[in-house]
């Protein structure tokens, strides 16, 4: 066997390691409870999945232009990730989607009580403050 | 065909078999839903489910034209989550952590009324 059919058979073992994690994070996808979670899942094909999967390509292709390219996309990936994650999860707190009796700490809501801030009405709460009732009449 | 390069089509195909339930099951998240930002998560993931397709792909068929095209859906991937997490979302959701001293801009709009 030579060096080539050896890297050719660890490319293709690369892939399949990145296939399986797409799987896993499909699974976890439909199976977990709430958006924070279900972002936690779909970080790992992003991440590991895309720099296993460009692993492999180069091992079984070979070329330098390849090679750029497959750098290209791993680091663009490990670029903008964070910054999609960060932004969705931002979002979910901000709209109040989050499992509050699934998190064993929640920080962010210590630190907003302290700024004053409070939970508000619920987006389908139509009932008014009884002070508003009284202003008007 | 050497034994290697059957043993490389049988890993490469198991993969590929594992990206079509992948896929099938970001599917049926994004259709469930509930709420747009679980779209968004699960758009994600079939954009990465897509480049990983390619990239089993241009093994198979030990070709370099594909890789481009996995350039530029990495990019678009990011730029639908971030845009619609950023205008979208917001915008259909009402807010619910509020400022105790500031007014509340739905019932200030009211009151003018």
């Amino acid at each position: 066997m030579s060096a080539g059919d050896v890297l050719d058979l660890v490319g293709a073992f690369l892939v399949l390691l990145g296939c399986f994690l797409c799987f896993a994070a499909a699974l976890g996808l439909l199976r977990f409870p709430d958006v924070i979670s279900r972002m936690h899942a779909a970080t790992k094909p992003q991440t590991l999945g895309l720099i296993l999967l460009a692993a492999g390509v180069e091992l079984s292709l070979r070329t330098w232009s390849s090679f750029g390219t497959l750098v290209l996309i791993a680091a663009l990936q490990l670029a903008t990730a964070p910054v999609s994650a960060h932004l969705v999860g931002r979002t979910v707190y901000r709209t109040d989607q989050v499992r509050h009796d699934l998190l064993a700490r929640d920080d962010l809501a210590v630190d907003l009580e302290a700024a004053g801030f409070h939970l508000g009405p619920a987006p389908d709460d139509e009932t008014e403050p009884p002070e508003d009732d009284a202003r008007l009449s | 065909m050497s034994p290697v390069h059957i043993a490389v089509l049988v890993m490469v195909g198991l993969g590929a078999v594992l990206l079509v339930g992948a896929a099938t099951l970001t599917v049926a998240r994004m259709a469930r839903g509930p709420s747009s930002l679980d779209r968004v998560v699960a758009a994600d993931v079939l954009v990465a489910v897509v480049i990983a397709t390619l990239a089993a792909e241009a093994i198979i068929n030990d070709h370099s034209t594909t890789l481009p095209v996995m350039l530029v859906l990495s990019l678009l991937g990011f730029a639908g989550a971030v845009s619609i997490a950023r205008f979208v979302a917001e915008r259909d959701l009402a807010i619910r952590w509020r400022h105790a001293d500031r007014p509340d801009p739905d019932s200030s709009g009211r009151r003018q009324q």
